[in-house]
């Protein structure tokens, strides 16, 4: 995988439409562009897990900050040292043009 | 069931409710007593619903003005403020007063009609995404699902408005969602408040206040913080103890007595000479409840360049946003001063104090001369001259707005309601008259422009019904001013589109909606006319003809630093 990014965002929040919106649209917002998103149900389906795979830049902590504020994010960490293979098998599947 | 008693809950009874009832029962559970709106199709349920209820219902002209309205109502008393929409145009409406709360950190909690949720997708008729739409502009927003949800979310929007910075919040009620019924036993608010103020590590207080002791020239760089935590007598206190200078954001206009000694007026893009030189020079800035704006700051990377800077606001995603400070600190102003206080030495600072003054005098707030009693400046502080310290000013966007910024004698929190964040022209009449709502007995002077005042106009006939004593005071230079002026400072004089060719005449029109109206032009004696009329009861229109060319000095072009203006010198 090309790998420019090197930050994974990992956050837990509440299941429900919207949600996405409300986060993605904290990068709409600064033009910061999401490289990945992995995400799906935990618990009894009312919680999703979600992976940003984003570029280290210097707005990282506004928008990070921003995403703390939402009220749908219950846990929020940032990990710099990330299992690259999370998205290695998902780059896989996208590249391979099935 | 009888019609007017549904609301009465028997204890034990199970009882059935549609999501409209309950709504508007737990609206009312939440003190709400007046709700500003217009109805439509999508909302008729709650209205329904709402005329069975003790809740004062305030009909608008149009959804903006119901919008800022709810400001009116929210921004003088501190408390949350309810308006209502329909669907589509109705809810598209109060995206601007939306917007507006969210910039300027107002409680207002705004429920829009949906079409029914089998319609959801489908581009009904007055079918707009606007829970989609309200994301980036709200605090925080919810679309409902079913009428089971009310019961939670309504109490949840209004903790969501008012904990922390507060802010919009809006909740779109598809209609099958107001027409459904369920059976409830109870109403009590399921969550837990926690109103305790938190308490700041002290760590970090005691390091403030270490830096604070050690400075020689500190200057209080202080926002709408101090008014939202209520922190302005903690603020005075602070301030005197230590001989502290304050210099006010507009947004923090009112937080600190404009007449005393320590007040430095307000910095900025239209502060003074002596402000803004006096900020240059402080070696530390105590940034308290604001946000860096870049009208207060100008260019940031030359505002205060010799200052250390302490940081203390309530919204952690506001530290090191703008401007990186030395010592930021995440917490409720209020409390961050209590515990500051006492750690603070008394200092006189004299050598400071005596360099303030000196710039005070060498760059006073200009002198003009001869046609000096036409100015709007000399009409602006002879109305704080015998207004009273308890009458809320309003204010639209634009001239008008500075010159009242600049000189009108605010000695209170909460008398001055304006548009700062997003600066909407058509904000001021509308606040106006919610302030008026929201506090009876109280005076409630608008000024606007004519260029602003045309954008809520609509709401004279809304005041007409109400009576309410609202006095309204248009500059009237036939032009966009702001707009004028800076294309006469920065774009070669080259005018374009900012002034009108139409001649309004506003005194006809305030008659024509059954307003008293005045037009200072005829007035033998204006200054008279003026007194008399804004001493009386009730609502007033009064148009004061103004030259085009009457600018608002001084003026930091955007772009520059703070300490380059332009005009504002004295015998200018």
């Amino acid at each position: 995988m090309n790998n420019i990014a090197n930050t994974i965002i990992e956050l837990i929040v509440n299941n429900h439409p919207g949600v996405m919106s409300h986060i993605t649209g904290l990068f709409t917002r600064q033009a910061f562009n999401l490289e990945g998103i992995l995400c799906g149900k935990i618990e009894d389906g009312s919680k999703s897990r979600m992976y940003l795979l984003v570029n280290d830049d210097d707005r990282l902590e506004q928008i990070i900050k921003q995403i703390e504020k939402l009220y749908d994010v219950l846990e929020i960490t940032v990990q710099k040292d990330y299992d690259h293979t999370i998205f290695n098998r998902l780059h896989e599947i996208i590249m391979s043009d099935r | 069931m009888l019609a007017g008693a549904f609301f009465t809950y028997i204890e034990g009874v199970i009882m059935k409710y549609s999501g409209a009832e309950i709504t508007i029962k737990l609206l009312e559970k939440e003190g709400i007593d007046i709700i500003t709106g217009i109805p439509g199709g999508t909302n008729l349920p709650l209205y329904s619903a709402l005329a069975k209820s003790k809740i004062r219902h305030i009909l608008a002209r149009h959804e903006q003005g119901a919008g800022f309205m709810s400001h009116g109502m929210a921004r003088s008393t501190g408390e949350t403020a309810v308006c209502f929409a329909c669907s589509g145009p109705g809810a598209t409406n109060l995206l601007t007063a939306i917007a507006d709360a969210k910039m300027d950190s107002v409680p207002i909690i705004a429920i829009t009609g949906q079409v029914p949720s089998s319609l959801i997708g489908t581009d009904a008729f007055q079918e707009v995404d606007i829970y989609g739409i309200t994301i980036p502009i709200t605090k925080h927003n919810f679309l409902i699902r079913s009428a089971e949800e009310l019961l939670r979310i309504i109490p949840e929007a209004f903790r969501i408005a008012s904990e922390g910075r507060p802010g919009p919040v809006l909740i779109d009620i598809p209609k099958d969602v107001q027409l459904e019924m369920i059976e409830i036993e109870s109403f009590d608010r399921s969550f837990e408040e926690d109103d305790l103020p938190i308490y700041i590590d002290e760590v970090e207080i005691k390091k403030a206040a270490r830096m604070i002791n050690r400075s020689r020239k500190p200057v209080l760089y202080a926002g709408g913080g101090i008014i939202l935590s209520g922190a302005e007598d903690m603020l005075l206190n602070f301030s005197h103890k230590s001989s502290i200078p304050v210099a006010s954001t507009l947004m923090g206009l009112g937080c600190f007595p404009s007449s005393d000694d320590m007040f430095i007026g307000m910095l900025g893009m239209h502060g003074q000479r002596y402000t803004n030189y006096i900020m240059r020079e402080a070696d530390l800035i105590l940034a308290f409840g604001v946000r860096f704006d870049d009208r207060a700051t100008g260019k940031v990377k030359e505002f205060c360049p010799n200052a250390k800077i302490i940081h203390i606001d309530i919204d952690g995603a506001e530290m090191n946003k703008i401007k990186k400070a030395d010592i930021a600190i995440q917490g409720d102003i209020k409390q961050a001063i209590k515990q500051l206080l006492p750690l603070i030495e008394h200092n006189d600072r004299k050598e400071w104090t005596e360099t303030i003054m000196d710039m005070r005098e060498k760059h006073p707030i200009s002198k003009t001369t001869k046609h000096d009693e036409q100015l709007p400046k000399a009409i602006i502080k002879k109305i704080g001259g015998f207004a009273g310290e308890d009458t809320i000013i309003t204010t639209d966007v634009g001239q008008h707005q500075m010159w009242v910024a600049q000189c009108y004698p605010f000695s209170k929190p909460r008398t001055l309601l304006t548009s700062g964040g997003l600066g909407t022209m058509g904000f001021g009449f509308p606040a106006a008259i919610g302030a008026s709502l929201a506090n009876p007995g109280k005076k409630v002077i608008c000024f606007s422009g004519d260029g602003s005042f045309l954008m809520n106009i609509q709401e004279l006939s809304t005041l007409y019904e109400l009576k309410l004593d609202i006095k309204i005071i248009i500059f009237n230079n036939r032009h966009l001013g702001l707009v004028r002026q800076q294309q006469e400072y920065f774009y070669g004089k080259e005018y374009i589109a900012s002034q009108f060719y139409c001649k309004t005449d506003f005194a006809k029109i305030g008659e024509g909606f059954g307003i008293e109206s005045y037009d200072l032009e005829m007035a033998e004696n204006p200054f008279l006319t003026l007194e008399k009329t804004i001493k009386k009861e009730g609502p007033v229109l009064i148009n004061i003809p103004l030259a085009p060319e009457e600018n608002v000095t001084p003026m930091v072009a955007p772009g520059c630093a703070n300490y380059e203006m332009i005009g504002g010198e004295i015998n200018e």
